[in-house]
């Protein structure tokens, strides 16, 4: 790793979709997301969120991440406001054959890790050919 | 023609993208963010009677990789964002997210105790608390009747 200065980003918002019930913004978390043999890893800047308040879904190929964030105490004045606090939300369609009972979830300093190991292909069949 | 500014060019484009910003703001009714600040992290920074507080997103920092230093009012953010390598036979699909060096000098809005701060960092947002000394904090008036 060269000796990069990091930029600030301003944060994209999530497109709506219906209208929310909890009032607040939402926004897209940055993610990477890489493929190894054995799984599909996706890693995911959400700062505020707990894990407790993470919400995962994978249905059919649909794989959903929502992040709830704390907003801070509103007895507080704001004075300077540079980044914007809301919940994450993002939607991935996932190609590969995912495993779902194996997948695996942790959240560490703001920063969610999720491995879907991929489902084991089903095994080749081998059709004998009779000969006469 | 050379154009000459008399101020950084750099700062007067800043000035013009935020005027922008603010007419757009005023047409939409929507709330002012500032779209480009130019120094990670960014920070918002409120305050009660008591406190002020500093607050930075820094996901993926770990509290050891941080170093905040105070000096009259004016305070040092300086740190560093760490990806772990990935492993081998890696494909890698996205990557959004970036690793890097930072350093923020922030002027604090009014003078605070130095030995009462206080920094912590939970789920990847750090808070740093300044505590307002005595002649700084608000005093209520007593109006008396007559």
């Amino acid at each position: 790793m060269a000796e990069k200065e990091l930029t600030p980003k301003a944060k994209e918002e999530a497109p709506a979709k219906g209208e929310r019930v909890r009032p607040g913004r939402v926004f897209l978390p940055a993610v990477d997301i890489f493929e190894t043999p054995q799984a599909l890893v996706l890693v995911a800047d959400m700062p505020g969120v707990s894990g407790d308040k993470v919400t995962l879904d994978l249905k059919e190929n649909l794989l959903t991440i929502h992040g709830e964030v704390t907003p801070p105490s509103e007895k507080e004045t704001m004075l300077v406001q540079e980044y914007a606090v809301g919940d994450y939300y993002r939607e991935f369609q996932v190609g590969e054959l995912i495993d779902k009972n194996k997948i695996e979830a942790t959240v560490k300093n703001g920063v969610l890790t999720l491995t879907l190991p991929k489902a084991e292909k089903a095994k080749p069949r081998r059709i004998e050919v009779k000969t006469e | 023609m050379a154009i000459f500014f008399d101020r950084d060019p750099f700062l007067e484009l800043e000035r013009l993208q935020r005027q922008m910003d603010r007419l757009f703001q005023d047409l939409t009714g929507r709330e002012f963010y500032p779209r480009r600040v130019g120094v990670y992290p960014l920070v918002n920074i409120s305050e009660d009677h008591d406190h002020i507080y500093v607050r930075a997103e820094l996901p993926g920092v770990n509290p050891e990789d941080l170093e905040i230093t105070m000096k009259d009012q004016q305070l040092v953010l300086r740190g560093e964002r760490k990806i772990p390598p990935e492993e081998k036979n890696v494909n890698y699909h996205r990557r959004e997210r970036e690793s890097g060096f930072f350093r923020r000098v922030l002027r604090l809005p009014s003078p605070v105790d130095p030995n009462k701060v206080e920094a912590r960092c939970k789920d990847g947002v750090l808070t740093i608390t300044l505590t307002k000394p005595e002649e700084v904090k608000p005093r209520k008036i007593t109006v008396k009747g007559e």
